[in-house]
This record gives C-alpha cells, sequence and structure tokens, in this order.
C-alpha cells in the first residue's frame, strides 16, 4: 500500500482546481451561474471543499448539491450480484436550469458512475453546461467520458485499487494505491 | 430480503429500518420535476386486487411508475374471477405471462403466501383478508419516524375495530418489534382472543389508552366483514370509542393522529379531529408512495432463496 497523496497535496491540488474552474469561467455571468453537485459519497465533501476555496478567492458562494446515482446504475437488476446497494438521498436545493454545473467525484475510472450521475442531473433540468472534476483519474475508460479538471493522473493497472480517504468522513486525507 | 413480502412477521427489525430508510431516498423522487428513475426499467408488475382499494392500488401503480416499471392493474370486477376462476388458476395465468412481481389484495387470510408457494414472480401483499397489510405499517412506522425520530418508547394507542383490521396486526407486529409501548383499544366484541401475546396491553377504556399518547391510531369499523352484531349501533359506538377533540386532550400535546383510510367520518373519528392539527392522515399518504417504492426496490435484487 502506498500513499500517491497527503493531506497537504489534497489541500494544494483542491486549492488549484478552484483556480482553474474560476480561470475557464472568466465572465462574471459564468461564475454567478456556477454550481457544484457531488456524487455521493466521497465526491460531496471534496464538492464542499472547491466551494469553500471559491468562497476564499472571490468571496462568491457557490451552490452545492449532494447526488445519489443507485438508482441509475446500469449494473441493478442485470444479473443479481448479492442485495440492493443502499439507496442514499439526492439534495439539490437549487434548481439546475441553465446552471453550468461542476459535477465532482473522487475517483475516475470506468466511467460509468458519470454516466449515471449525467443521467440523473438530466432529470432535475436542463443546465447550460456540466464539466466533470475528480480528484483521481486512474484511467481504464469504458464509456467516451473524459474529466475537466484533474487531481491527479495515476496510471493504475486493473488488479490495482484506489482508496480515497477524506476527514469528513474517513477522518483523514489521504489517497491509497494497493496491489 | 427474501424474495417475497408478505407480511411484518417475517421482516427483522433490520429489514424494517432499511426499508424505513430507502424510502426516505425515495421520497425526494417526488419532488422532482421528472418525478421518475430509470431502475425498474423493463420490470413487469402485475397489481391483482381481488378487494375495492384507492389509496394502496393507486400508491403501488404510482410507485411502481415512478421507478419504471411496466404496470398493469386487474380489478376483480373486470377478471375472470366472476366467471369462476379459482385464485390460483387466476395466478397461473399470470404468472404464464413471466411478470417479475405480483402486488396481490385478496379477502382471504394467507393468499399471498399462498401465490408465493406457487409463483416464481416476486409477490408482495397489499392486504390479505384479516391478516396483514405490511406496506401499509411501514408506511405508518415511516410517517410515525419523520414525527417522533424513533419508535422505540412511545405510546401508540390502536383504537377501533381490532378484530377485522389486517393494519392493527401488521402494525403491532412492526411497532413491538421496534419497541413502542403499544395499546389496543374497542370493544369487547371486536377484541381478538389472547391479543396480550402480541405483547400489547388491551383495555376498553379510550381514556386510559389515550392517556400521554405519543400516537393515536383509529381503526374503521369493518362492516363488510362483519356477520353479526358487535355493538348496538355507529352513533353508541361513536359515543364510546369515537375520537373526540376531548378524548384527545389525554393524549400528549405533540400527539398525532393517524388513520389509514377509508375513513368513515362521525364513526371512527370526529370531522374536526381528521382535519385537526395533530392529523398526519393526509401525509400518510404521501409517504405510502416512497415506502411502496422501497419495497418494490429491494425485492427486485437478488434474493436468499436465488
Amino acid at each position: 500500500m502506498a500513499v500517491v497523496m497527503d493531506a497537504d497535496r489534497m489541500g494544494r491540488t483542491l486549492t488549484r482546481i478552484a483556480h482553474e474552474i474560476l480561470e475557464r469561467n472568466t465572465a462574471p455571468a459564468d461564475v454567478a451561474d456556477l454550481a457544484l453537485v457531488g456524487i455521493r459519497t466521497r465526491g460531496v465533501p471534496i464538492a464542499r471543499r472547491i466551494a469553500q476555496v471559491i468562497h476564499g478567492i472571490n468571496g462568491h458562494e457557490v451552490p452545492t448539491g449532494a447526488l445519489d446515482i443507485t438508482l441509475y446504475r446500469d449494473d441493478l437488476m442485470r444479473h443479481a450480484v448479492g442485495p440492493q446497494p443502499l439507496v442514499r438521498k439526492t439534495e439539490i436545493p437549487f434548481s439546475i436550469d441553465d446552471k453550468r454545473i461542476l459535477l465532482v467525484d473522487d475517483v475516475l475510472y470506468t466511467g460509468r458512475t458519470i454516466r449515471a450521475a449525467l443521467d440523473a442531473l438530466i432529470d432535475f433540468g436542463r443546465p447550460k453546461a456540466i464539466q466533470l472534476v475528480v480528484l483521481v483519474d486512474r484511467g481504464h475508460r469504458e464509456l467516451p467520458i473524459k474529466a475537466d479538471y484533474v487531481g491527479k493522473n495515476l496510471p493504475t493497472s486493473l488488479a490495482q485499487s484506489i482508496q480515497v480517504h477524506l476527514l469528513e468522513i474517513d477522518g483523514r486525507d489521504e489517497v491509497e494505491i494497493q496491489g | 430480503m427474501k424474495k417475497d413480502l408478505l407480511g411484518i412477521a417475517e421482516l427483522s427489525s433490520e429489514e424494517i429500518l432499511l426499508v424505513l430508510d430507502t424510502a426516505e431516498a425515495m421520497r425526494e423522487i417526488g419532488q422532482r420535476p421528472i418525478k421518475k428513475v430509470p431502475t425498474m426499467r423493463g420490470k413487469t408488475v402485475v397489481n391483482l386486487f381481488f378487494e375495492p382499494s384507492t389509496r394502496t392500488r393507486t400508491s403501488f401503480e404510482i410507485a411502481e411508475k415512478r421507478l419504471s416499471a411496466d404496470t398493469l392493474s386487474i380489478a376483480v370486477a373486470t377478471s375472470s374471477v366472476l366467471k369462476g376462476e379459482t385464485l390460483v388458476d387466476t395466478a397461473m395465468n399470470i404468472e404464464a405471462m413471466s411478470p417479475d412481481m405480483i402486488v396481490v389484495r385478496h379477502a382471504s387470510s394467507g393468499a399471498a403466501h399462498l401465490l408465493a408457494r406457487i409463483c416464481k414472480s416476486r409477490i408482495i401483499n397489499a392486504g390479505d383478508g384479516m391478516h396483514e397489510h405490511p406496506t401499509q405499517a411501514l408506511l405508518d412506522a415511516f410517517t410515525i419516524r419523520e414525527h417522533k425520530k424513533t419508535i422505540a418508547g412511545l405510546k401508540v394507542a390502536i383504537v377501533g375495530d381490532l378484530l377485522h383490521s389486517r393494519v392493527l396486526r401488521s402494525n403491532v407486529l412492526l411497532l413491538t418489534k421496534l419497541g413502542a409501548d403499544v395499546w389496543v383499544c374497542g370493544p369487547q366484541t371486536l377484541v381478538p382472543a389472547g391479543m396480550e401475546q402480541f405483547g400489547v396491553r388491551v383495555t376498553t377504556s379510550v381514556d386510559e389508552a389515550v392517556a400521554d399518547a405519543d400516537v393515536i391510531m383509529m381503526l374503521r369499523i369493518q362492516q363488510e366483514r362483519m356477520q353479526g352484531a358487535f355493538f348496538p349501533s355507529l352513533r353508541e359506538y361513536f359515543n364510546v370509542f369515537g375520537m373526540t377533540a376531548a378524548r384527545v386532550a389525554h393524549a400528549k400535546p405533540d400527539v398525532i393522529i393517524m388513520h389509514p383510510g377509508p375513513m368513515n367520518r362521525g364513526v371512527a373519528i370526529a370531522s374536526d379531529v381528521a382535519d385537526g392539527p395533530y392529523s398526519v392522515i393526509l401525509e400518510q399518504v404521501a409517504n405510502g408512495v416512497a415506502v411502496r417504492m422501497a419495497v418494490l426496490y429491494l425485492l427486485a435484487g437478488e434474493s436468499e432463496g436465488d
């Protein structure tokens, strides 16, 4: 097991991503339209932290929501692999119509979670644009999906696994690679 | 979860809480502009109702549609049952068209259990005779939990026609599993023998049942199931057992009043109570959809028997 990102590095990575977001969405109207949506579980605290950093930079409060994609998974009820996965609450307390949505997840892998998240988001309205933010991109895409903001590109083998630990959930900030 | 949902008797308290937690997430779907998720795409659910129903059948249908299942409802008035077909034959014929789930309501206790034994489809009991009505008890528990945060330790008074009520049986089983202090109250002629063995307290005094109650649950007088005279008149019943504002005053100040419907105003419950500030009767109906979505979702996965 090797640590590939420690707490300090994670903090700086999220700060850099926040700056990149503001560089890509420069017009004041664009900034006003920004909204963050974190994918449960670990995308949610990451989205909240990015919102904090943006607030620190320009004082703007970016609305932040949480999305549970379980009911949109493409492997549900296909070949049953045990009891149904736990469904948790989706909480998007704002209209996503005409917003520039920043979809946030911890690890980008096959792309299937993001596909499900895009379908779920569209059921909430018609955003102006959706951009993808991930802390780690580990490759092995199975769908044509690409992140707009990447914390760290981490080439992996299929046998390896990536574990993202976050203070809010796991009591520490760390990204580990196993296998 | 097991293959079927036949009654609360077959559920562990962990499974009950899993349904309630899943229903929390399902409820949000009903508040979206597009009230639908693709989860059960391609699954077929047949609602087989041998008894009249407005709430339960509508609630199941909406829940199924919100999960994108293909759904059809068979009401006995339009079915071959009128031509003399038996329950088993009707079920086997429906089964031959390979649905994934059958939601069944029947006047005979044990009808859902019988179908579960002979059908490959998952069976959901939407009320069998005087036996169980599990999704009603689950949505009642969901509603109670929403108002009281927990169920353990609450005093719940259930008042009315205890003898004929499947809602009572399912609620008693569920509430005692989750640790509530359950009181049941009704005319002696409508109290089933041996109620005490379910861990509830039995009384014929409404005031005793309602005193300091956190929850009051009213049950309808089921005249369609009554063969005999259980009390002199509906007016006398209301005078002795009807829930009036004066009786509610003995309960806790934050008491909630529930009724599974259909409601007969002026028989079990006074109109001003049913429409009053403590009443959560319409919330129960709203929560029913989320709870049934949770049950459908949880049963659609792999089961212990597969």
